[in-house]
């Protein structure tokens, strides 16, 4: 099997003196040589079997960009790890950046970025631990400088900040004229409304960041596992073609990636599931070894639990066939997998596989896809399910009647049927208060207001006793997929500052 | 009783598709999960909610399920009207399903 590794992103300095880029490709041999010693500012862990396996520690900062801060603080502070590993980038993030980014061009990196920076910063500097996270959204670069600028100010200039670019591949999905997974129709066919579109890409450049010496490695659009995954590669010389190692590797990305989701958030449900101090939800910290031996843990004392539940939870979600969950580095497989817990909050995880890679890279396709408008008005009391079917009958009606061009129309009684449809509401009872919400995709923002309004009406035209009006109106920026030929799509690592 | 009992379930979203993992507390029940929580059952329980199809897959390793429903979040998460975009709240509905308990396993 041939090896696809070894140094084979180009990679770009940029010195502080100069910004001029220096084209380094081929120059940093990553992989040539054991990394391991200089992989971390201090020596790796040996595991808690005392076999010798090296072993790393992984921890998980953030699970979606809006996600809490201290959790990763106390992380840095108190959980001994050598790297700290931030999950901002959602699905349709990177187009909403990529529309920043063409207003303001130092702007399209995640806007939570300089507070999380500035919360570990000092922390990581101080203890060696190494920074991964796909924050640059639409622009890491622009995120490198910032985060290099933040640096300075917090009198760490020495960090060694590196941007992953490369992820943008508009032009080649265009050239390509790609059919889109979702529905019928190509890249071409969402002409002037197409924004953006990133390919997830891969571990190896961002292995290649940190064996070039990067203290923190700021990515665009990269696969969630692959980020963690990159840490393991780097560490430990794993062979971009050992498709067991990087599927059981992908195993451990999956189940931190989403962080609080695998410590007892997104779980508790009490009487049947109990999870203590939510408020104070520790976040997840991954023990690697050099062979693909996995303990899942947490900070101890900190809130939550890490249990077989919560690690079986997790490791199916946004799981399709789990024999082939694929990935830019491997098509992993989740089927084997078992979980056992060897103590209190460590769960060892272990039979993740794999075999080779995707020919394609999967593009996240940001488009302008339409207009929402939406109105909700509450009732309560004796009656109040009867009067909110009557509202929205009246507003049905209105929206004939005024003519509002809406494609498509939803009628929800918040409380009852809103969330799971009629069908499995009319296993419930007759709840004490409702709340109406009527919502409409439209094709300009105009119409979209109109059908708020008509809910807003309600107060002096509808039913009795209509309180709490929300009304909104938005445009909605969609995601959709295609698959781009993995060699089209150029990966290269720039370092800033430092 | 109530499939609550026996399992605890996660969901999770990819564009329009919903994937619902059902998982036995006790491995013991796993049988019981695979001989009653059947895609055919779990497609009749989400109508209205799943205009697709229910694919299930099976994992004895950790005694669990996944179900992948298809064309279930609207036209997809980033441009669905519903209040629950992702369909994050779908795996407590299909806790409800009635389970037949008094089978040998």
């Amino acid at each position: 099997m041939r090896l696809i590794s070894r140094a084979r992103v180009p990679v770009i300095a940029r010195s502080a003196s100069d910004e001029a880029i220096q084209l380094l490709t081929e120059v940093l041999d990553c992989f040539a040589e054991p990394v391991i010693g200089r992989a971390c500012a201090r020596p790796l862990a040996r595991n808690d079997d005392g076999d010798g396996v090296r072993t790393i520690r992984i921890g998980s900062g953030a699970g979606y960009s809006g996600d809490r801060i201290e959790p990763a603080v106390e992380l840095a502070e108190k959980g001994d790890i050598h790297y700290l590993v931030f999950e901002c980038l959602g699905e349709r993030t990177v187009a909403l950046a990529q529309q920043s980014r063409m207003k303001n061009p130092d702007s399209g990196y995640d806007p939570l970025l300089e507070e999380r920076m500035r919360a570990v910063l000092p922390i990581c500097a101080s203890k060696g631990i190494k920074i991964v996270t796909n924050m640059g959204a639409a622009n890491p670069l622009a995120a490198a400088r910032k985060t290099a600028e933040i640096a300075r100010s917090l009198g760490l200039p020495s960090l060694k900040i590196a941007a992953v670019i490369g992820d943008e591949v508009l032009d080649a999905c265009k050239d390509g004229d790609l059919p889109i997974m979702e529905f019928d129709g190509s890249i071409k066919q969402l002409g002037n409304r197409l924004l953006s579109a990133n390919a997830y890409l891969g571990a190896e450049p961002i292995a290649q960041a940190l064996t070039g010496g990067a203290d923190i490695v700021i990515t665009g659009r990269a696969s969630d596992p692959a980020l963690f995954l990159a840490t393991m590669i780097h560490a430990f010389g794993w062979a971009m073609d050992d498709w067991n190692l990087l599927g059981q590797g992908t195993v451990a990305g999956h189940l931190l990636e989403c962080a609080g989701q695998i410590t007892g958030g997104y779980f508790a449900d009490p009487g049947y599931k109990n999870i203590p101090d939510l408020a104070r939800l520790g976040f997840p910290i991954g023990e690697v070894g050099e062979d693909g031996a996995l303990v899942i843990t947490k900070v101890a004392g900190s809130g939550g639990a890490v249990t077989a539940q919560t690690c079986k939870e997790q490791l199916l979600y946004e799981v399709h066939d789990p024999t082939r969950y694929l990935q830019p580095d491997v098509t992993a497989d989740f089927s084997q997998v078992r979980v056992e817990e060897i103590a209190r909050d460590r769960v060892r995880v272990s039979g993740g596989r794999g075999t080779e890679r995707p020919a394609t890279l999967k593009v996240s396709v940001g488009y302008v896809d339409s207009y929402i408008g939406e109105g909700q008005i509450s009732y309560a009391g004796p009656g109040s399910l009867a009067r909110g079917r009557l509202a929205l009958e009246i507003v049905r009606e209105r929206l004939k009647l005024t003519g509002v061009a809406a494609s498509e129309l939803r009628f929800d009684l918040i409380g009852v049927d809103a969330l799971h449809g009629a069908n499995l509401a009319a296993r419930g009872n007759e709840p004490y208060e409702v709340r109406v919400r009527v919502a409409g995709r439209t094709e300009n923002l105009r119409e979209a207001v109109r059908i708020g309004n008509e809910v807003e009406t309600l107060y002096t035209n509808g039913p009795a006793a209509g309180g709490g009006v929300f009304k909104s109106a938005r445009d909605v920026v969609a995601v959709a997929s295609v698959l781009l030929p993995r060699e089209l799509a150029r990966p290269q690592v720039h370092f800033v500052g430092g | 009783m109530k499939l609550r009992e026996i399992a605890h379930s996660r969901t999770g979203d990819k564009g329009n598709t919903s994937n619902i993992s059902v998982i036995a507390y006790d491995e013991g029940h796993y049988p019981l999960l695979l001989a009653q929580v059947t895609s055919a059952r779990v497609r009749a329980h989400f109508a209205g909610v799943v205009e697709g199809e229910v694919v299930r897959y099976e994992l004895p390793s950790i005694a669990a399920l996944n179900f992948v429903m298809t064309q279930t979040l609207g036209g997809g998460v980033t441009r669905s009207l519903a209040l629950d975009a992702h369909g994050k709240s779908l795996s407590s509905a299909l806790l409800d399903l009635e389970i037949e308990d008094d089978l040998s396993t």
